[in-house]
């Protein structure tokens, strides 16, 4: 009897998660935040339903200010498996001009996506959301439910959510309260990377080094995406070749210094980074760290 | 053990291929906090070099700054976030460690807490496959090290690793491990707990942890993470019998009906036959879709899709299961609960009890006793309180497929739901059916009467049909039974002729046979009845007591006496099958109305007078009676 591999477990696990959803709720979607986290939960939805399709649409929460990039992979993606897209913008934040560089990161994330989200999530009366947020990311997230019930109002009560014991998952929620449905809870970032390379997986090729136009700022690399990134005097875009860890709002992301064209040399870079650090190196991507915890804290 | 990945990336692809071939082990830490727990989870991950560089970097700048340990890192500081969880008020709560080696992906289920300690633990310990127990060496055994112990021992783990902590406070001296080991083996042997290696160790120093203790060499065996390395996973399930609960039918167009769930015991092939419970079905397997085409086999741990050779009724919350070794039916259990909710337990209180995919209402039939988990001792309780465990009777409103949870925590574990506010309340382990008819299909047991008279749209009843030879009740009961049918109904008519010439064809004319007749036919009627249907009886039955003996083999409002009331001299004169010239003639003995009499209902519930009524007429005003007496609908049109 052949023990199956970890990455197996994890698929399997996903897989059940996701479908124990779609078995139990009424109207889930997926939240599709274009990312490599997202392409690894599509990817495994698309495996769940097979041979149809993913019985759900996805919902992008645009800010307005993502990668150009991203957006053309978001609407390719779509395009290529035949899924329903939703891309929500709130009007209050266009309305309102809110724009990262002026008004800084938080409240834009809490208006274009924390806001936006609720006001997607209500207007289609979704019971279920699926997010692609892993428990390893960060240590408060280390007790985060796969199934997290929110209030009609979409606010997270501690003392409401539920132990889970082996594979149960209790989806039952009063009216107007929904869920949202980790299925990546146990996957680390070495898993995803791993999976992605396993699966051959499309992601968003700015995760490859590349020639791009920068800005060095408080020691992140901020690439210049379009006009509107306002420059100080005698500041002038370079083209470095970089890459991003993670994916988001253009001016929130910190790119890094790389060589790493293809999946092999990511990992090579990842690992190599690991022991070198350990020995004090200056991490040199705060940015984009930071930038998820505020992803949990608002967006989730 | 140690896993090196700097020396691999030089090879990423070889790092890669062998990464794929890595295993997964869940474990759980048991342990206070003053035991070392945290230092040793903070040390493992660190020590397996694959944190996350944020938090290495967090991790140096903290220690410097909060750290208990000078220059030194403080792993604990990597795993300790409660103190500022409990300043917000936050319940304390499982939190899911992960690291990587070489060989294995391990996921550590954390729990912390004092006050929620079994909730906790017993949450933690559903999914792990091993846990740790940590005791301090200076302390050795306390009540704490018993009640965590027995906690794991009842979710099912049976690989239990005794860390022996802090051995540098104790000079690493030999007998102070000795006499730990001893005091604990004997205990856990009264628990059932016998697979256990005890590491002395000093998550501190990091001795014996990933690297063998220099300062005691006295001991011979593993270390904490060479143990864990090379301990068996997940053969458990996979050494059951095929269980696999029905998540969801996967119907995307006409061409394809397959059923989805991840298999929680055993394998499957294509051309094993598989049962349907708690239907009882059984198909032979016709494939096994996945995304990654169809598989020639599939294992405990897989989701996947199955489909069957046969057009077979399954649908979400069944449990396939192999025919050879199916689980058992039942709607009464004997279960252990560990309760979860600030309300308590209360017996008979409605709760929805959540297992596999199926849920259904249950309620504590009985508290038989409740567990101090300290002492193990079995209590008298009326209710159960947070965090108190007991052992009830369960009566569920529907049957339910199971195992009991010492073979599969999949198939025996089950949750408790609050219809109203619906948190899980409590969480469970099946025990046993109460019912002994363990492993004989369910229809069997308890589908009875009433459940298939709802499944026909009717209540089953008989209507019995009494009166001389030749008074109409046959053309009667015929036209009744058309219009029933026509109607949608179940029926089934048992004529006396009919039943004579098979059942009945030993039985002559005399009294005592007359009654052995109706006595059969009666039984036969009843049978029907339990099978949910209409059943038309037409038999002369001249007898009271006969007709009384019929009456008393159903229930109340079951049995409708119509009585075909047509005098001896109109059915005489109809004569239809010439049987009363025969009896005249001498030529039938006992006849009914001739050489033996007819005793008429004095009661019955309807009387049809023939000489008034067409069959036609008779036949409407029985189903008018039908219909005030509730057997069928008043309104209720059968579309054809």
């Amino acid at each position: 009897m052949s023990t199956l591999s970890h990455l197996s477990r994890l698929e399997a696990e996903s897989i059940h998660i996701l479908r124990e959803v779609v078995a139990e709720c009424e109207r889930p979607v997926m939240l599709y935040s274009i990312g490599k986290d997202s392409s690894v939960m599509l990817h495994l939805a698309l495996k769940a339903f097979h041979p149809g399709r993913p019985p759900f649409p996805l919902l992008h929460v645009d800010t307005t200010w993502k990668f150009r990039q991203m957006i053309e992979f978001r609407d390719q993606t779509a395009r290529r498996l035949g899924m329903d897209l939703i891309v929500h913008v709130n009007p209050d934040g266009i309305a309102m001009g809110i724009n990262p560089f002026v008004h800084g990161s938080a409240l834009h994330t809490d208006i274009m996506k924390t806001q936006g989200l609720r006001q997607a999530l209500d207007q289609y009366g979704f019971d279920a959301a699926f997010g692609g947020a892993r428990r390893d990311e960060e240590k408060s997230r280390a007790k985060e439910r796969v199934f997290s019930i929110r209030s009609a109002q979409h606010r997270w009560d501690p003392k409401r959510q539920r132990p889970e014991l082996w594979r149960l998952y209790n989806t039952r929620k009063a009216k107007g309260e929904s869920l949202r449905v980790f299925p990546l809870s146990n996957w680390t970032e070495l898993d995803i990377w791993q999976y992605i390379h396993q699966e051959d997986i499309p992601i968003v090729p700015l995760y490859f080094a590349a020639e791009r136009p920068v800005v060095e700022r408080d020691g992140a690399l901020l690439m210049v995406d379009d006009a509107r990134m306002p420059l100080a005097p005698g500041e002038q875009p370079q083209l470095r070749k970089v890459r991003f860890r993670t994916l988001g709002c253009y001016p929130l992301t910190g790119a890094i210094e790389s060589n790493a064209e293809s999946l092999p040399a990511i990992l090579q870079e990842m690992l190599l980074a690991r022991t070198s650090e350990r020995h004090g190196r200056v991490i040199d991507h705060d940015a984009a760290a930071s930038m998820e915890k505020k992803k949990q804290e608002g967006y989730f | 053990m140690n896993a090196e990945p700097s020396a691999r990336a030089a090879d990423v692809n070889a790092w890669l291929q062998a990464q794929s071939r890595k295993d997964l082990l869940r474990f759980i830490t048991c342990g206070s906090v003053d035991d070392g727990k945290s230092t040793l989870i903070g040390r493992l991950l660190y020590e397996s070099r694959l944190l996350p560089e944020d938090q290495l970097a967090a991790l140096e700048s903290d220690s410097r700054r909060l750290g208990t340990q000078g220059e030194e890192l403080d792993f604990a500081l990597l795993v300790d976030g409660l103190a500022a969880e409990r300043e917000q008020g936050i319940t304390i709560d499982v939190a899911y460690r992960f690291f990587t080696t070489e060989r294995r992906k391990y996921i550590v289920a954390d729990t912390p807490g004092h006050e929620q300690y079994t909730r906790n633990m017993v949450t933690g310990a559903s999914t792990a496959d091993l846990a740790v127990i940590l005791v301090d060496a200076r302390k050795g055994v306390l009540t704490q090290t018993r009640r965590h112990s027995y906690l794991v021992s009842l979710l099912g783990i049976r690989r239990i690793v005794l860390a022996v902590n802090k051995m540098d406070l104790v000079d690493y001296a030999a007998p102070v491990f000795e006499q730990v080991e001893r005091v604990y083996r004997e205990f856990a042997a009264r628990i059932a707990l016998t697979d256990i290696v005890a590491i002395p160790l000093s998550a501190l120093r990091g001795e014996n942890v990933t690297k063998p203790g220099e300062r005691m060499s006295w001991y011979r065996g593993p270390t904490l993470m060479q143990h864990l390395e090379s301990v068996p996973v997940q053969d458990e399930a996979a050494a059951q019998p095929f269980r696999m609960p029905v998540q969801w039918v996967n119907r995307p167009n006409q061409d394809f009906r397959g059923f989805a769930g991840l298999i929680v015991g055993g394998s499957v092939r294509p051309g094993d036959y598989l049962r349907v419970l708690p239907s009882g079905v059984t198909s032979r397997v016709a494939r096994i879709v996945t995304a990654e085409g169809d598989l020639p086999q599939a294992v405990a741990g897989q989701s996947i899709n199955l489909t069957f050779e046969d057009e077979i009724d399954v649908s979400r919350g069944d449990l396939l299961a192999a025919a050879a070794s199916p689980a058992g039916v039942s709607d009464k259990f004997e279960a252990t609960i560990v309760w979860m909710s600030d309300e308590p337990m209360l017996p008979g209180r409605p709760y929805l009890l959540k297992c596999g995919a199926r849920t259904v209402a249950a309620a504590v039939a009985q508290l038989k006793h409740k567990i101090n988990v300290n002492t193990l001792e079995e209590l008298a309780a009326r209710q159960l309180e947070l965090n108190e465990i007991g052992l009830v009777n369960l009566n569920l409103d529907q049957p339910l497929a199971f195992d009991p949870y010492a073979h599969n925590r999949d198939t025996g574990g089950f949750i408790l739901i609050d219809r109203i506010n619906n948190n899980t309340v409590g969480a469970g382990m099946l025990q046993a059916a109460l019912r002994p008819a363990e492993n004989v299909q369910w229809q069997a047991l308890d589908v009875g009467r009433a459940n298939r008279s709802v499944q026909k749209n009717q209540k089953a009843c008989v209507l019995w049909f009494t009166g001389l030879s030749g008074a109409g009740k046959s053309t009667i009961a015929n036209l009744v039974e058309k219009k029933l049918f026509g109607m949608g109904r179940h029926t089934y008519l048992l004529d006396g002729d009919n039943i004579r010439h098979g059942l009945n064809r030993d039985l002559g004319f005399t009294d005592a046979d007359r009654v052995e007749n109706i006595r059969r036919v009666g039984e036969v009627a009843r049978l029907m009845t339990d099978a949910g249907l209409i059943v038309l009886v037409s038999f002369i039955s001249p007898f009271r007591s006969e007709r009384r003996l019929a009456r008393s083999l159903l229930g109340a409002g079951e049995f409708f006496e119509i009585f075909v009331d047509t005098p001896l001299a109109v059915a005489e004169a109809r004569d239809p099958k010439g049987l009363y010239r025969k009896a005249r003639a001498g030529r039938i003995r006992n006849f009914t109305g001739i050489d033996s009499p007819y005793e008429p209902p004095e009661n019955p519930e309807i009387r049809i007078d023939t000489s008034r009524v067409s069959a036609e007429q008779a036949a409407e005003q029985v189903i008018a009676q039908l219909r005030i007496a509730g057997v069928i609908d008043r309104d209720w049109v059968f579309i054809p």
